[in-house]
């Protein structure tokens, strides 16, 4: 895999045949990457890919078993409170402490990363504003909904002012609105300069989040780049969906779509086309004598570039 | 390239936080508990010490070397009640903290260490063991039940007998995903030593053939080592209490250690 171009700044994170085994299962398979000051980065891929494995590695909870990692120059073998201590990390399952209040689960949070009462609490009411749960802070935190409790986590990580802030799957589980209203607080700490690593399975999430990311697949890296970068080195500009009637789908031969578009994949429900022009796709099968049910042509996306990498949609 | 400068965080500071955020729990949610570490020891005294008091006392004094019964009872009962607080103590805020609430991960992802956390944990539960002695204590007193005052000893030698046992079950609770093995425990553990160390008549009442479990039987230390000092008769036996001690100490500092392991291996996962 060729290597990115060396980042202009020395790296935040730096991992080098990073692996992670649990008896003879290998979580991650020596991957490596950098993470640059300033940058956001994801993970994107399936779930069991190995992500969240290597960012509890990141996040210096969970021992490297070989390679060689660095955060902010550090080992996490040795410094893991030290580098800790400038991390904010927002779990994948909700770690809030449910039997207090919302503010009082900032300002001892606060706390851990050694903050004074009236620090952490000054903070805590200034991160409440910026998760629009101002308004929440004396309730409980049991009843707050599923977004305004990832608001509040995504607070919470940032009371000690992180250096790198990391997200493991952020959005997973939220309805649309909620995760429009978190992508629209995460951009803005991308907008102040905060560094973001963050896991999703989702392909517009990493188009909406990232600068650079890698697709794993089964604890491998197997590609890497900007959500740009990928969609044109792995898939084309546009994408023509082709839904045929029941019976005909399942029968539709090969040879009768060879030479539309740049290529094409065949999906169980629909086909999917690649080409720089996507509208005269339709046109083109029509020609044929073939009679899709709907056509729809869309951009390229991340998901395209999954499928054409492992043959498989990211769907579970 | 040169590390950016990272402010070493104070270990020391990681310790106090764990155990400023037990205290603020406990802080937000003392309502309930507080009602009952009164009522307890008082329906205890009462029926136990009074209601059945009144029936051996008539039997003579020589059975509980010549003080009443509820004054034998006393310090006994307290340092029995403060290690079944304790042993819960050491059970649902564990299961809490790995699983229900998940807030040891929380903290995990901070310059908290599995040690600080643990920490944080036990000290708080002999916090709480020394409050609940001390009201024990105070309740002890109101009903005249104290032969000397030599009474409040039973307070540090309940929280040390608490330690003893909350440590040792924090660490086993740590491997636990849900109560099932507890209620057994509790059943067939905590309930046998509550009747069976002394608490409620001596040991050398029980069949000759198993006294000597007594030993074995860690609440016994506790009890034996509290009522000594509250009837004043530690002098009688001075090897006996050292015994008590040593081997309190030692379930203390075992089961501490033990705990921080475990702590650690399953934070570590």
């Amino acid at each position: 895999m060729a290597k990115p171009p060396a980042p202009a700044q020395a790296p935040l994170i730096a991992a080098r045949g990073l692996t992670k085994r649990f008896g003879d299962f290998t979580a991650v398979d020596a991957i490596d990457f950098d993470v640059a000051p300033g940058e956001s980065f994801g993970f994107l891929g399936p779930n069991g890919a190995g992500k969240t494995s290597t960012m509890r590695m990141i996040g210096c909870v969970s021992p490297v078993t070989a390679g060689e990692l660095r955060i902010l120059g550090r080992d996490p073998t040795t410094d893991g409170p030290r580098i800790r201590g400038r991390l904010g990390v927002v779990p994948q399952q909700d770690t809030l402490d449910t039997d207090l209040s919302v503010m009082d689960n900032l300002v001892i949070y606060g706390r851990y990363f050694g903050l004074t009462r009236a620090e952490s609490r000054r903070r805590a009411a200034e991160l409440l504003e910026f998760a629009q749960l101002a308004d929440r802070a004396g309730d409980r935190v049991d009843p707050l909904s599923g977004g305004m409790k990832r608001r509040l986590t995504i607070a919470r990580a940032l009371i000690n002012e992180p250096s790198i802030l990391l997200l493991d799957e952020p959005t997973t589980g939220l309805d649309p609105q909620a995760r429009h209203l978190l992508w629209d607080r995460l951009y803005r700490l991308k907008q102040r300069g905060v560094t973001l690593v963050l896991t999703t399975h989702y392909m517009d999430e990493a188009e909406q989040l990232c600068d650079r990311l890698v697709v794993m697949d089964k604890a491998r890296i197997v590609a890497e780049g900007s959500p740009r970068e990928l969609i044109e080195r792995y898939s084309s500009r546009e994408v023509t969906e082709l839904r045929f009637p029941v019976g005909v789908q399942e029968t539709l031969a090969d040879a009768q779509l060879e030479g539309i578009g740049d290529r094409i994949d065949r999906l169980p429900d629909r086909v999917l086309v690649y080409s720089d022009d996507g509208e005269a796709v339709g046109p083109a099968v029509h020609a044929r004598g073939l009679r899709p049910e709907t056509v729809l042509v869309r951009r390229s996306s991340l998901e395209d570039v999954f499928l054409r990498l492992t043959g498989r949609t990211l769907v579970d | 390239m040169t590390a950016p400068a990272i402010p070493e965080p104070r270990p020391s500071a990681g310790y106090l936080a764990a155990y400023e955020h037990q205290i603020l729990l406990y802080l937000r949610n003392w309502r309930g508990s507080l009602f009952s570490n009164f009522a307890q020891p008082a329906l205890f005294l009462l029926a136990m010490g009074v209601g059945l008091g009144s029936y051996v006392d008539k039997g003579g004094a020589n059975a509980t070397g010549g003080v009443s019964y509820l004054q034998f009872l006393a310090p006994a009962l307290l340092v029995s009640s403060v290690m079944q607080g304790a042993s819960s103590e050491g059970t649902f805020p564990v299961l809490a903290g790995f699983h229900w609430v998940r807030r040891y991960y929380a903290m995990y992802a901070t310059p908290l260490t599995p040690r600080a956390i643990a920490f944080g944990q036990l000290a708080w539960n002999a916090t709480h063991a020394l409050m609940v002695g001390a009201i024990f204590c105070v309740i002890i007193g109101l009903f005249g039940a104290a032969a000397t005052p030599g009474i409040v000893w039973s307070v540090p030698i309940g929280v040390l007998t608490g330690i003893a046992f909350s440590a040792p079950i924090a660490a086993f609770m740590s491997t636990q995903r849900d109560t099932n093995a507890w209620n057994n425990i509790w059943r067939f553990g905590i309930t046998p030593l509550f009747l069976f160390s002394g608490t409620f008549f001596p040991i050398d009442r029980l069949p000759e053939l198993i006294r000597p479990i007594a030993w074995l039987l860690p609440l016994w230390h506790g009890v034996d080592l509290a009522r000594s000092a509250a009837l004043g008769t530690v002098g009688d036996q001075p090897l006996l209490a050292a015994a008590h001690l040593a081997i309190l100490l030692a379930m203390a500092v075992g089961g501490t250690w033990a705990m921080f392991a475990m702590f650690r291996r399953q934070l570590e996962k």
